[in-house]
């Protein structure tokens, strides 16, 4: 047990020097969703959005929790890509050649994402605060998003670790993100609700579990505990379902690799 | 188990997904304190045989251990008595050297004033001190290479497997590896190196098994293989003009007393001969009965090239 603290504390402060070295990735990772989306997005369709289609204060009230969900998303399939790489220069080889647990490395990956998305989410509300958005449920209210972002983030980080250890070349792996991550932004609730969707569109937007994320926080922001409790039932279940399958999946992935 | 070998490699086969057989039958004993050197063109299995040693990789068939310990059924005790230098230079451009080297540690488990203390040995072995806390992206070609043999050491590994480990250097940093890997066996570690050059196999290794094709070819020290040819070399190199009289030369040079073996490439002719000074006059003559006009004419006692050629059929260059 003390040698695994010691193995998987190693490795997590490797993915945290590499980012510390990589100042500016680093800004432009966790400046990028609150400049584009919150800003920009937000600001510019503050007068187009009629506010009673999105059933909020403002635009930027209702996008602030598609926001949050999304860094939770891209963050967690862009989390296998240092993987990808180690894979690529023989890295993980020369890790695999020590005698260190076979799950270490994917724990430190876990670790190393699930923090930096948890701070990432706490400055997007904070830039949301200074637009006016004030999260209705409070402290609570924000270390329960956090815990919503932790069970999206862990099933989307073991898919990408998966495919990072499966693809041939790391262009398959940037453009299967690609082709993953804009979709399923557009086919959720973060930029209009349900209800404003033509209805194909309102019925795959329902079976993306980032649909049932954002539904929870939105009213964590917007309107209280009452209207956030049965979302939350739903997101829990919609959520353990949703990592179960990612995990089965990249368990086999994992295996394979790593032996 | 547990015999007197460092190394032991039995049947040894392994053969990927699709059916492509990278090693086939593969055996071969290392004592312990002896450099054993993989040689073999690129694609030869060399690697493939590494990767099974240093237990990254499942064999299809045979079996190996290292220490006594099975690379398979005993994974975790042999990575713990092994160290590796991998072929591409697995380097985190992010980091530097020193900080390379806790890693290393933290994952070998040792405790933290013994990691000090290993780090600025093995800092000191490759000569990286001063350069230990610069981010390795800065670091040239040969100051990588001896990163990743730093890394390699800091279990103090009983069996260090380095693939490749002179591959796109220097002259002047090659040089300095060999010079490392000559203090690392008067140490009395065992080494297991592959290499696709001749020179290096010649100048470092106590014994070498040539692989070509994912088979063993010739095993035995450079000096034995290449007495072990008999007699010297001739090699003829014949005008272009008369590539067309090549095989009716070396025909009729096969019948001359002295003459051991004869094999051609284009214009060229191997001659093994027990010795010079009874047959050149001979080759000579049969080459003016031939009317060729020669190029260039060498002699030369076997090198490693010979031994290669002798027992895969081709130059280890050609691919």
């Amino acid at each position: 047990m003390q040698m695994y603290v010691q193995e998987v504390g190693a490795l997590t402060m490797r993915w945290v020097k590499r980012l510390s070295r990589e100042r500016f990735s680093m800004l432009f990772t966790l400046a990028q969703p609150m400049v584009f989306w919150l800003i920009f997005f937000g600001n510019l369709f503050q007068k187009t959005a009629n506010i009673q289609v999105v059933q909020a204060p403002s635009y930027i009230a209702f996008l602030a929790a598609g926001v949050v969900v999304m860094t939770i998303l891209n963050n967690g399939l862009a989390g296998g890509t240092d993987l990808l790489f180690d894979k690529e220069n023989g890295f993980l080889e020369r890790l695999m050649s020590t005698p260190i647990s076979r799950t270490s490395v994917i724990i430190s990956r876990f670790l190393f994402v699930m923090t930096i998305t948890s701070g990432q989410v706490l400055v997007i509300l904070g830039v949301a605060y200074l637009f006016g958005v004030h999260p209705v449920t409070g402290i609570g209210g924000v270390a329960v998003i956090i815990l919503i972002g932790l069970l999206f983030g862990v099933g989307l980080t073991a898919i990408s670790m998966a495919l990072a250890f499966s693809v041939k070349s790391h262009g398959d792996f940037f453009s299967m993100l690609g082709f993953l991550s804009l979709p399923m932004i557009f086919l959720s609730t973060a930029l209009v609700p349900l209800s404003a969707m033509p209805g194909w569109m309102a019925v795959l937007a329902r079976l993306n579990p980032m649909t049932w994320a954002i539904d929870a926080v939105r009213p964590l922001i917007l309107t209280g505990w009452a209207a956030a409790a049965k979302p939350l039932v739903i997101v829990v279940i919609v959520m353990i379902v949703f990592d179960s399958v990612c995990l089965w999946v990249a368990a086999r992935a994992f295996r394979r690799t790593l032996g | 188990m547990g015999g007197p070998f460092a190394i032991e490699v039995t049947h040894l086969s392994k053969t990927y997904e699709g059916n492509v057989t990278a090693v086939e039958d593969v055996s071969f004993q290392v004592a312990p304190g002896e450099v054993f050197g993989l040689l073999g063109p690129n694609g030869a299995g060399k690697t493939t045989t590494l990767r099974v040693l240093i237990t990254v990789l499942r064999p299809s068939g045979g079996s190996a251990s290292v220490l006594g310990m099975d690379v398979v059924r005993q994974a975790t005790q042999v990575r713990q008595a092994i160290g590796y230098v991998p072929q591409e230079r697995a380097i985190d451009r992010f980091l530097t050297g020193r900080e390379h080297l806790q890693l290393l540690a933290s994952l070998y488990h040792l405790p933290k004033n013994r990691a000090a203390t290993r780090i600025e040995e093995v800092l000191k072995l490759v000569g990286l001190e001063h350069k230990a806390d610069e981010v390795a992206r800065n670091y040239s070609g040969g100051m990588k290479r001896k990163l990743d043999i730093a890394c390699g050491l800091i279990p103090d590994p009983q069996v260090l497997f380095m693939d490749e480990p002179t591959l796109g250097l220097d002259v002047e940093s090659r040089l300095k590896i060999w010079e490392h890997i000559r203090q690392l066996k008067a140490r009395g570690i065992t080494l297991l190196l592959t290499t696709n050059y001749l020179d290096e196999a010649d100048q470092l290794c106590d014994r070498i098994a040539i692989i070509d094709g994912g088979r063993v070819k010739a095993i035995g020290a450079p000096s034995e293989l290449k007495s072990g040819l008999g007699g010297d070399v001739v090699t003829l190199t014949l005008a272009p003009g008369d590539l067309g009289k090549v095989e009716g030369l070396a025909q009729a040079l096969k019948g001359v007393k002295g003459i051991r073996a004869v094999s051609t490439k284009q214009n060229v002719l191997d001659i093994r001969v027990v010795s010079p000074e009874q047959t050149l006059s001979a080759i000579l003559t049969q080459v003016e009965m031939h009317r060729c006009r020669l190029e260039f004419v060498d002699y030369h006692r076997p090198r490693l090239d010979d031994v290669f050629l002798a027992h895969t059929g081709r130059r280890i260059t050609e691919d």
